[in-house]
């Protein structure tokens, strides 16, 4: 694969739910290790484009290629596998499980159902787990049920899920969603320290997360690109403001 | 402390194994017999209801499956029970005068034994297999086993010339090792072998719910689709319980069926099947006592009321599975687990005080 071929294609995909139109006509590319963060106002099509990559809506129109391999028709489980990860909007975690155990269950290297019955994690995948459960601040409540945790620490969880589940490409929706300002800046920490290896989209409203993670931003109107570029420029495009932001505050 | 804890299990089955027989008439041994015969089903059903969330209101099809397995055997051995061309004597009242084909293999009692569990696992894992790769959850998984039910009911239950219909098969009149199965001394046979295969289907259930695969399954229960965006595949995860908990449930009703002395279409009713979940819901689900405890209380408490005022018991049944849902949730072993039973005994001022408050270092209370 040369440099210049996308490993994520989206071309032309329109996505409609009984005649409604969440995605019309998008086109997409993202690069290995590129960086981008997704705005865009409700109903804008940010989660519909998420939910066309991991294969849980199968698009209307149009093609969707990872590694140049087409993704429509492929399940969920095996675009995973794949190394396309995702964090849902709402922290989806397994609330009867402990905290541990819902990172050795994401981290774990075999997904198949028999070869999880009597064997343990590898040691290499446990050390990670550590590693990550260390990192967000979970260590204490390993086996805490997730069920009991709070919003913001579950919104860790989900995040710490999915480092553990080592993708690379990683779909983060709003992970910043509920949490404090410090939680925020330390999320946005962990995002880019994931930088390099891995390749990320951010979907958030928060702008000065957007700011602090430093990355181009794409933004999304009625199920198509708007305007694309760094934050500044983004931000200062009257039809972004015109849709999305909002005069300036005087 | 420890050490008593591990020794429960064992002193409970010395218990069941030697000081039940002695202490207990005959008549009411083979009620305990039955009670533990059917907690294998309430195993089972814990297995895909309480730890990965499968609903089924079909476990009925695998109980009457496995004992129609042993009853077919038991009848074709029995010579004081065959008609004139050494087949069954019902057949002659619908003028069958020759074997129908499937009834062949039950001739030999190697066939039987494995079919007992066999033929209900391949028919749960055929059927879960194309329920659940078809994604179908919750509800409607209930309902399509309730329908499956039904269709196995009227199937067993209309045709006479196959399995003498609505009649059954009697069990308590055919011959064993030259014995009748319904006499005293098989009767304590058959209890013995159940006190022994209860455990066994308890330990087969705590390998499949315990480690990685049992995470996996309270995940499937908590969110399943979750799951699949981490990689896994939850088809085969359903399937594979689906399929041991039919196999549970083919051994429950062999052992339940010659402990009975009959089976009948009648373990394929609606009812049948609802009552075993409700074992489960009042023992406590999502745990592997709860179940057992479940199924024998109930059905003593089915015995015992039945007996003193036999209008009175669906009533009584009723009454208890809402009072279990409304104030115990967690089952009657939740509840004592959870503390219920101090509580309890605090109500009436004999319960032993907490010496301090729960240390917070272990109790880790999560903090924002």
């Amino acid at each position: 694969m040369s440099m210049s071929e996308p490993l994520l294609e989206l071309n032309d995909v329109s996505v409609s739910f009984d005649g409604f139109y969440a995605l019309t006509d998008l086109s997409l590319k993202l690069y290995k290790g590129e960086l981008k963060s997704i705005i865009g106002p409700n109903g804008a099509g940010k989660t519909t484009f998420l939910d066309v990559i991991t294969g849980k809506v199968r698009p209307t129109k149009g093609t969707v290629t990872f590694k140049g391999k087409s993704l429509l028709g492929v399940s969920e489980q095996q675009i995973s596998r794949d190394g396309i990860g995702r964090k849902f909007q709402t922290p989806r975690v397994f609330e009867n499980l402990t905290v541990l155990r819902n990172l050795e269950l994401s981290a774990s290297p075999e997904k198949n159902a028999f070869s999880l019955l009597g064997s343990g994690l590898p040691q290499s995948s446990k050390d990670e787990v550590h590693r990550i459960m260390n990192y967000v601040g979970l260590t204490p409540f390993a086996t805490v049920k997730a069920g009991s945790l709070s919003h913001g620490q579950k919104q860790w969880l989900a995040i710490a899920s999915l480092v553990a589940q080592a993708p690379e490409v990683l779909l983060l929706d709003e992970p910043v969603a509920g949490l404090t300002d410090e939680e925020t800046l330390r999320t946005a920490e962990l995002i880019k320290s994931l930088a390099g290896d891995h390749t990320v989209v951010v979907i958030e409203h928060d702008m000065e997360f957007i700011r602090d993670l430093g990355f181009d931003v794409t933004v999304l109107h009625q199920g198509q690109v708007l305007t694309e570029g760094p934050l500044d420029k983004v931000k200062s495009d009257p039809r972004v403001i015109e849709v999305y932001l909002g005069p300036p505050e005087q | 402390m420890k050490i008593f804890q591990r020794l429960v299990p064992w002193i409970l089955l010395a218990i069941a194994l030697f000081i039940l027989p002695a202490a207990l008439d005959d008549f009411r041994l083979n009620l305990f017999g039955r009670y533990f015969a059917l907690s294998i089903t309430a195993l089972a059903i814990d297995l895909i209801w309480g730890f990965t969330g499968l609903l089924s209101l079909g476990q009925g099809i695998f109980f009457a499956l496995g004992g129609y397995a042993v009853a077919m055997n038991l009848m074709l051995n029995t010579k004081s029970l065959a008609g004139g061309n050494g087949i069954p004597k019902f057949f002659e009242n619908y003028g069958v005068d020759q074997l129908p084909f499937f009834w062949q293999p039950f001739w030999s009692p190697v066939f039987t034994l494995i079919a007992i569990w066999v033929i209900p696992a391949a028919v749960a894992g055929l059927v879960g297999w194309l329920i659940f790769r078809n994604r179908i959850k919750g509800v409607y998984f209930s309902i399509i086993t309730q329908a499956a039910l039904m269709v196995f009911f009227h199937f067993f239950n209309g045709q006479q010339k196959l399995f003498d219909g609505t009649n059954g098969l009697k069990t308590s009149t055919t011959e064993l090792f030259g014995q009748l199965v319904g006499s005293p001394d098989m009767q304590v046979w058959f209890y013995r072998l159940t006190v022994l295969l209860l455990p066994l289907a308890f330990l087969v259930c705590r390998y499949f719910t315990s480690g990685r695969f049992g995470d996996a399954l309270i995940a499937i229960r908590d969110d399943e689709s979750r799951l699949r965006f981490a990689g896994f595949n939850p088809v085969p995860f359903k399937t594979i319980v689906f399929l041991v908990a039919g196999a549970l449930c083919g051994i429950s009703g062999a052992l339940y069926t010659i402990q009975s002395g009959i089976v009948s279409p009648q373990y394929m009713s609606i009812s049948f099947s609802i009552e075993m979940v409700i074992w489960v819901a009042v023992g406590g689900r999502g745990t592997l006592v709860g179940p057992i405890i479940g199924a024998t209380v109930v059905n003593y408490l089915r015995s015992l009321v039945s007996e003193a005022l036999p209008e009175a018991w669906l009533f009584v049944q009723g009454a208890l599975f809402i009072f279990v849902v409304v104030l115990m949730p967690d089952g009657i072993y939740g509840w004592i687990t959870k503390g219920g039973f101090r509580t309890f005994l605090a109500a009436f001022g004999i319960a032993k005080k907490a010496k301090t408050y729960p240390q917070l270092d272990k109790e880790a209370i999560p903090v924002d």
